[in-house]
């Protein structure tokens, strides 16, 4: 390519504390390119893209910006040169309302006061460009996590941007909603904008991408045109080893296994009416939908964490969980898919979360730390957490690693019964597998699981069976073996239905 | 993670850096504050004066090691002293009215204790409960029950004082002026309350939960945690921590009045918040509270031994320091 390129990190390293995380990276990025960032969590990505644009101070090296040696304070002196940063994670004010986010800090003004009407019309016009229809004066706190993440956006394009830096964007996204954000970066890089885009999807990379950049533990291993490599050689290259079969082997659910969670009739009064569902012992029942479809909201409902009614039964006996606790004294646990505002507490350390879920164990009647130092240090050999000191805060993981330390806090309450919504969002390839083969080995041990995926290719290279769910209602019940995605995609987007399954054996009764 | 970091430092001064310094101020202030006082009055340094200080603090440092509890777990009590007032009305009321009958003076006013004991449980619970069950702030419920509790003792007051019987005096004079040891009875009753106080707060399960929910209550109700349980036990914890500051309080002055235990809500936020505790909760310490709390009497000791301020500014002195902790607390978190 001609172009000269327009920011550039030449031998970038960084340091938290004693330890360096980025080691002596180099990366550019030229006008009208999407360049990619890939690795492992906790590779560093995040934390290069933070050096670029003025988040975090470089310890050696330098960025350089139209071949000039740059040094950017904070991140406003980036963001007024064009460099803008969306954040891995949402970074918007709740109570705000989607307009003054977007405008926030430089409300346009007019008479001396702030131009409300103006920036409305801005905001209103920029998130018809996103095709994203979200009342301008609606709260951030009222959005779903995608319309969130696409207000984001539209607060990243609304500057003048030269340089767009996007840290896992389609992370929360719907499929339509990821196709809405190619269509702008398409558009952004035709107007010379440069991209740099991490995203663990390597499919996505394939698609949007023209260079992709692999980091490995801090280190460059390389930059390559993405045409010159599949996504088998990028993921052996982060990885730094050939990874074999992404899913494990599919063991048949035994005839005889007994049935250990059985939902009839659910009701979730706005989001979920008369869902039934069943999972057997040693079996993977995918849940499939588009998001919004309320499988979240069935499985919160059916555990105590929203208000529901129907009939619940765990081991065929009838239960009635008002709390989570209730759930988790029968040893049903639920993998939350939002680890940041309800699965970590971001400013407490590691041990502290990981034990926070069976606390019980680890205190009776007083805390026993050295037991609990010994769970963390299980967990992280366990879920191989990537993190250089344990006594960090949560919020000072990568993304994944985080993820990973939710998945341990889970465990460590040893349920026989686990759901899991979205477990592999924002984790690397080389750890989804490792996440693929732990479900493995808990079918083997006679856990039934439960897995709520926007993933199709995860749901369908693990579930024995799929409920794929349509705005609140279950639209089919389909047979894992020999399942496509266009079929699964039919019942999500409520095109084919099948007739409620008349199949649970016990009819219900009506009072 | 999106704090912006600053260059990394050589390992001195990371090592300096992992130095609790945000936990030592309040520390910091009070020995300031000791070598202050004994450099104005000779008085200062005695045993008898120090005694008298930490007598003082008392009251107002059980009650905060009550309070430490509601604003770790991300809530508010602003009913404290009302509530103190009412319970220490209703408890002469009543001993009065037991007084001369079958019972014992003794006996009197142990019953007289349990029944504030047990009373300042249940005002606990019915705060603890509104704010969770009813779902309303805590800053609202307490400052309604402020009201409640305040109204309640004038109106058993008469507008007037409430004097507990002068037999009955002579029976519960000891529990606040006698010593054992040498130390006196008020000053072992907080250091047991400090004492039973950290260990709940920091070697239990409920102690954890506390400041789990604290600092997000989402996360721990989806840890199975029992949010509204536990938050409405920080509340009765708060109520039962003013009862043994008000079984402590009336053989004192032997009396209560519409004015008794005015500000005292103000005061134990003061030694929470002094003590290094976050007011939005979430983290904290009960030595920090008792150190706190202690610090807080200091100022008006020393302001009391030394002519160069006056001891009305008191009040001003104290708010002073009240802002500048919770400004070092502020810069120390580097936002
Ligand atoms: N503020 C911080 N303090 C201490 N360590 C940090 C901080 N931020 C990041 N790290 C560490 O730096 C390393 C790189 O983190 P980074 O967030 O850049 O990874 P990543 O490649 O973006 O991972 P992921 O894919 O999980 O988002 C990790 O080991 C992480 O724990
Ligand atoms: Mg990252």
């Amino acid at each position: 390519m001609a172009h000269e390129p327009i920011l550039s990190g030449i031998g970038l390293s960084k340091s938290f504390g004693p330890i360096e995380v980025l080691h002596a990276v180099d990366v550019d990025v030229r006008p009208g390119e999407v360049h990619a960032l890939v690795g492992e969590n906790g590779a560093g990505k995040s934390t290069l893209m933070k050096l670029l644009s003025g988040y975090h101070q470089p310890n050696a090296g330098e960025v350089v910006l139209d071949g000039r040696p740059v040094r950017f304070p904070d991140s406003n002196a980036a963001e007024a040169a064009g460099i803008v940063l969306i954040h891995q994670e949402l970074n918007l004010v709740p109570d705000l309302t989607v307009e003054e986010n977007v405008f926030l800090g430089r409300e346009p003004h007019r008479f001396g006061l702030v131009d409300r009407g103006a920036a409305r019309r801005a905001t209103a016009e920029l998130l018809a460009t996103l095709r994203t229809e979200v009342p301008v004066t609606r709260r951030v706190r009222d959005l779903s996590v995608s319309q969130a993440q696409m207000v984001e956006i539209a607060k990243a394009v609304s500057r003048e941007v030269r340089v767009l830096c996007m840290d896992e964007p389609t992370d929360v996204l719907t499929g339509r909603e990821t196709e809405v954000l190619f269509d702008l970066v398409r558009r952004l890089t035709a107007d010379g904008v440069a991209i740099l885009y991490v995203s663990h999807k390597l499919d996505e990379i394939m698609t949007i991408a023209d260079r992709v950049t692999i980091l490995r533990d801090g280190h460059k291993i390389g930059t390559f045109d993405v045409g010159d490599l599949t996504p088998a050689e990028m993921a052996r290259r982060m990885v730094g080893r050939e990874l074999a079969d992404m899913y494990p082997p599919k063991p048949a659910v035994p005839d005889d296994a007994p049935v250990a969670l059985e939902i009839e009739g659910l009701d979730v009064p706005g989001f979920v009416h008369g869902a039934s569902l069943r999972v057997r012992r040693g079996e993977v029942l995918g849940i499939a939908g588009l998001v919004g479809a309320g499988r979240t909201e069935l499985f919160e409902g059916a555990l105590g964490l929203r208000p529901a009614h129907g009939s619940v039964r765990k081991d065929g006996r009838p239960v009635r969980w008002r709390h989570p606790e209730d759930a988790k004294l029968d040893r049903v646990a639920y993998l939350t898919e939002d680890r940041k505002a309800k699965g970590l507490l971001l400013g407490k350390n590691l041990r502290e979360n990981v034990v926070l879920q069976s606390l019980e164990r680890f205190a009776r009647p007083f805390v026993h730390l050295r037991a609990e130092q010994q769970a963390l240090e299980g967990a992280v050999e366990e879920f191989d957490v990537r993190v250089a000191r344990l006594d960090v805060e949560a919020g000072a993981l990568s993304g994944g690693n985080q993820q990973k330390i939710v998945l341990a806090k889970l465990m460590l309450t040893e349920p026989d019964v686990v759901i899991l919504d979205e477990p592999t969002r924002g984790i690397d390839v080389g750890t989804k597998r490792q996440i693929y083969f732990y479900v493995g080995e808990l079918l083997a041990k006679g856990v039934a699981v439960v897995l709520i995926s926007s993933e199709l290719p995860e749901v369908l290279g693990l579930a024995h069976r799929v409920v794929v769910m349509h705005d609140g209602a279950i639209t089919g019940t389909l047979d894992g073996a020999g399942l496509d995605e266009e079929t699964v995609m039919a019942y999500a987007t409520g095109l084919r239905r099948d007739p409620p399954p008349a199949t649970l054996e016990s009819p219900r009764v009506h009072t | 993670m999106s704090t912006p970091e600053t260059v990394a430092a050589p390992s001195w001064r990371a090592r300096l850096r992992r130095v609790p310094w945000q936990q030592l101020t309040p520390l910091a202030g009070l020995v300031l504050l000791v070598i202050v006082g004994s450099l104005m009055h000779p008085a200062f340094l005695t045993s008898t004066n120090l005694f008298n200080v930490l007598t003082r603090s008392a009251f107002i440092g059980i009650i905060a090691v009550g309070g430490t509890f509601v604003i770790i777990g991300g809530g508010i009590d602003l009913s404290v002293g009302s509530m103190a007032a009412f319970l220490s009305g209703a408890m002469i009321l009543l001993m009065n009215a037991l007084y001369g009958g079958t019972i014992s003076p003794v006996g009197v006013v142990l019953i007289g204790v349990g029944l504030v004991l047990g009373s300042g449980l249940l005002a606990g619970a019915a705060n603890g409960l509104a704010i969770t069950r009813g779902r309303i702030e805590p800053f609202i419920v307490t400052l309604g029950t402020l009201g409640i509790f305040r109204s309640l003792v004038t109106y058993l007051a008469d507008g007037g004082t409430i004097s507990l019987n002068f037999a009955l005096r002579g029976v519960y004079r000891p529990v606040f002026y006698g010593s054992f040891l040498g130390v006196p009875i008020p000053v072992w009753a907080f250091a047991v309350v400090a004492v039973l106080g950290a260990i709940l707060l920091h070697r239990t399960r409920f102690g954890r939960y506390v400041r789990a929910i604290g600092s997000n209550q989402e996360v721990a109700r989806y840890a199975a945690i029992r949010v509204a349980r536990v938050r409405t036990l920080t509340y009765v914890i708060q109520g039962l921590c003013v009862a043994i500051a008000v079984v402590l309080y009336v053989p004192r002055l032997g009396s209560a009045s519409a004015s008794t235990g005015i500000l005292w809500e103000l005061e134990a936020i003061a030694a929470v918040i002094i003590g290094g505790t976050a007011l939005k909760g979430g983290s904290g310490h009960i030595w920090g509270t008792v150190v706190g709390a202690i610090m807080l009497s200091l100022i008006g000791n020393v302001l009391n031994l030394t002519s160069a301020i006056s001891e009305y500014l008191n009040g001003t002195v104290q708010g002073l320091i009240i802002i500048g902790a919770v400004f070092l607390q502020r810069g120390r978190q580097g936002r």
